[in-house]
């Protein structure tokens, strides 16, 4: 966990609204978990903005810049635009200079080798799930389900299959992939694959569901929280959510930028988790 | 950082950054502000904690405290607002937990605490009195967010004097009080607590504000207002560390949308002693550091070789 003062290497809108930035991570490359996050600093000149937290897409090398040298670790992450911190991020280029703060968090856990896993992500929920199946498909099979409302939120399927994970998509309009929820894929898959687990990643109404449908089979789901976060680092307190067995005598707050963002969802007080949270659904700032 | 070594070189010594506050000894005069440094662990890997002038602890009280429903936070034109609700791990739990970390750092702890009533700042203070390793205590009678454990007395000046004679009476260690701008007349509250046996005054809290999600239509924090923070605020804390210095003998603390050591400066020249650094280090992990290097810069290139010849020296 370290600052870094960095730069950007590339910055292109994926899909409509939807931006892949990659940047220079010197350590951040090999020392990131599945799941970790990252604070950016989208304003360097101003001391005024507040970070952001991005989860982490991926991580990478480039190709050193003459032979001898080592190669380059990069990491990068996708955002959507939805206020004005992302507004200036996507008219970042190629050489800027910009500042990350990171890994941050815990991360996924694996589970078993061997079990069958099911990821579940909805529109930019799917960032953390990316690293995740890059380390699942090594010892075992990996299906994504992935919803969106219209096509333009199915983000980066090929990158999946790429790497040899199933992937089902739908959107509410049927635009892409099945018309419908992804929360129906997944009951479909469960009654087919009732011992796997599962890892979700999404708007909170999203969460919400598969919460029900994991907790109502007994499988087991890690779920990954998107909060509104001042330090990322424990030190503010904005960020928490009730953890289960919660109450005002004994009051059980979890941060989501240390003890998460990746929780198991027993760990939660899920009765009211959605009517409190202050879920930014890609940051609204 | 360099460059001021070698300018300091050649001048023979570096500027004396090292201020006093109500007989704690700092190295400079930059600590954290309380409540955006977590209980100083967390801020470990991204500076040396030893370089700082104190270490400003989490708000405490006599027991855990929950905070406020979340959303907490809310991100305004050059700040932010918060309503945490003063969500710590209390008091006895800081002692065992916190302070044994904070113990090994050669940075003295100021421990910034409240109560939700009277007896529960006594008790506090009673508490702390005995830990050898708390160096001073500031005392909250000014968080805007929860209705007890602060604004309640600070915003009266007879209330404020009554916790600060009351804690005076439990506490031997250095106390600061800090302060709410959230008043018609800041320096009548400065003198009372001033009288009242207070060493130091830090100011200021944040002030009362409010946002609203014109979508939803609702307020951005759950707690509907929350305390407004960052360089926002900066003219109006100035303005207010320049009246309450005039207005007492003791020694302030100026605290206020502090994010470069050209902001320090401002708070050191109207006279405060120190300075707290807030929001910022939410922004720049490493704030402070950056602050502490610029303040000796700008002393070594304005040709000033202790920090009191600016401290004060506001010319009108």
């Amino acid at each position: 966990m370290k600052n870094y003062k960095t730069m950007v290497l590339s910055n292109q809108e994926i899909s409509p609204g939807y931006y892949r930035m990659r940047i220079l991570a010197p350590d951040i490359g090999t020392t990131a978990r599945p799941g970790q996050f990252i604070m950016f600093r989208v304003q360097m000149s101003m001391p005024s903005m507040l970070r952001r937290p991005f989860g982490i897409f991926r991580t990478g090398f480039l190709a050193p810049d003459c032979v001898g040298l080592p190669p380059r670790e990069y990491l990068e992450i996708l955002y959507k635009v939805v206020g004005q911190g992302t507004g200036i991020m996507s008219e970042l280029h190629a050489g800027d200079r910009v500042e990350v703060l990171g890994p941050l968090g815990k991360g996924f856990d694996p589970g078993n080798p061997g079990e069958e896993k099911i990821l579940v992500g909805g529109g930019i929920g799917l960032v953390p799930l990316f690293m995740l199946a890059s380390e699942l498909v090594k010892t075992g099979s990996v299906r994504l389900l992935m919803g969106g409302r219209t096509r333009d939120d199915i983000l980066a399927v090929t990158e999946f299959e790429r790497l040899g994970v199933e992937t089902y998509v739908s959107t509410d309009d049927g635009s892409l992939g099945e018309e419908g929820l992804v929360t129906q894929v997944l009951v479909r898959k469960l009654d087919k694959y009732p011992h796997a687990s599962v890892y979700a990643c999404g708007p909170m109404p999203m969460l919400e569901a598969v919460q029900l449908i994991c907790a109502a089979r007994n499988v087991p789901l890690q779920i990954s929280l998107e909060a509104l976060m001042a330090c990322g680092v424990g030190a503010c307190l904005g960020c928490v959510v009730k953890g289960a067995g919660h109450s005002e005598q004994n009051p059980r707050y979890l941060c989501s930028c240390k003890e998460g963002p990746v929780f198991r969802s027993e760990q939660l007080d899920w009765s009211r988790l959605g009517e409190e949270a202050g879920y930014c659904e890609g940051c609204k700032i | 950082m360099t460059n001021c070594q070698q300018a300091s070189d050649t001048r023979g010594l570096r500027p004396n950054l090292a201020v006093e506050i109500a007989g704690i000894k700092l190295k400079n005069p930059v600590m954290p502000a309380s409540g955006t440094f977590g209980y100083g662990e967390e801020y470990a890997p991204f500076l040396d904690l030893n370089n700082l002038g104190a270490i400003v602890t989490k708000g405490l009280s006599l027991r855990p405290k929950a905070g406020n429903p979340t959303p907490r936070i809310a991100e305004t034109t050059s700040g932010m607002l918060n309503a945490i609700g003063l969500q710590n791990v209390g008091v006895d739990d800081f002692i065992k937990y916190k302070l044994p970390f904070l113990r090994e750092i050669n940075t003295p702890t100021i421990v910034n605490f409240f109560g939700n009533t009277l007896e529960e700042y006594g008790e506090v203070a009673r508490r702390l009195s005995d830990i050898p390793e708390v160096a001073g205590v500031e005392l909250n009678i000014s968080c805007p967010n929860v209705k007890q454990g602060g604004i309640v007395f600070g915003t009266d000046p007879k209330a404020a004097a009554e916790v600060v004679t009351l804690v005076r009476r439990n506490l031997d260690k250095p106390l600061i009080v800090k302060l709410t701008p959230n008043v018609t007349d800041i320096t009548v509250v400065a003198r009372a607590v001033a009288e009242a046996g207070a060493d130091a005054i830090s100011c200021i809290n944040t002030l009362t504000g409010m946002a609203v999600d014109v979508r939803t239509r609702r307020p951005r924090l759950a707690n509907r207002t929350g305390g407004l923070s960052g360089p926002a605020i900066r003219p109006i804390a100035v303005r207010l560390v320049h009246q309450v210095v005039q207005a007492v003998q003791i020694p302030v603390i100026g605290i206020g949308g502090i994010a470069r050591a050209e902001d320090a400066l401002e708070f050191l020249i109207v006279g405060a002693t120190a300075v707290q650094v807030g929001t910022a280090n939410f922004v720049d992990p490493s704030a402070m550091q950056t602050i502490i290097d610029d303040l000796e810069q700008f002393c070594v290139k304005e040709g000033i070789g202790d920090i009191h010849e600016l401290i004060g020296s506001l010319k009108l």
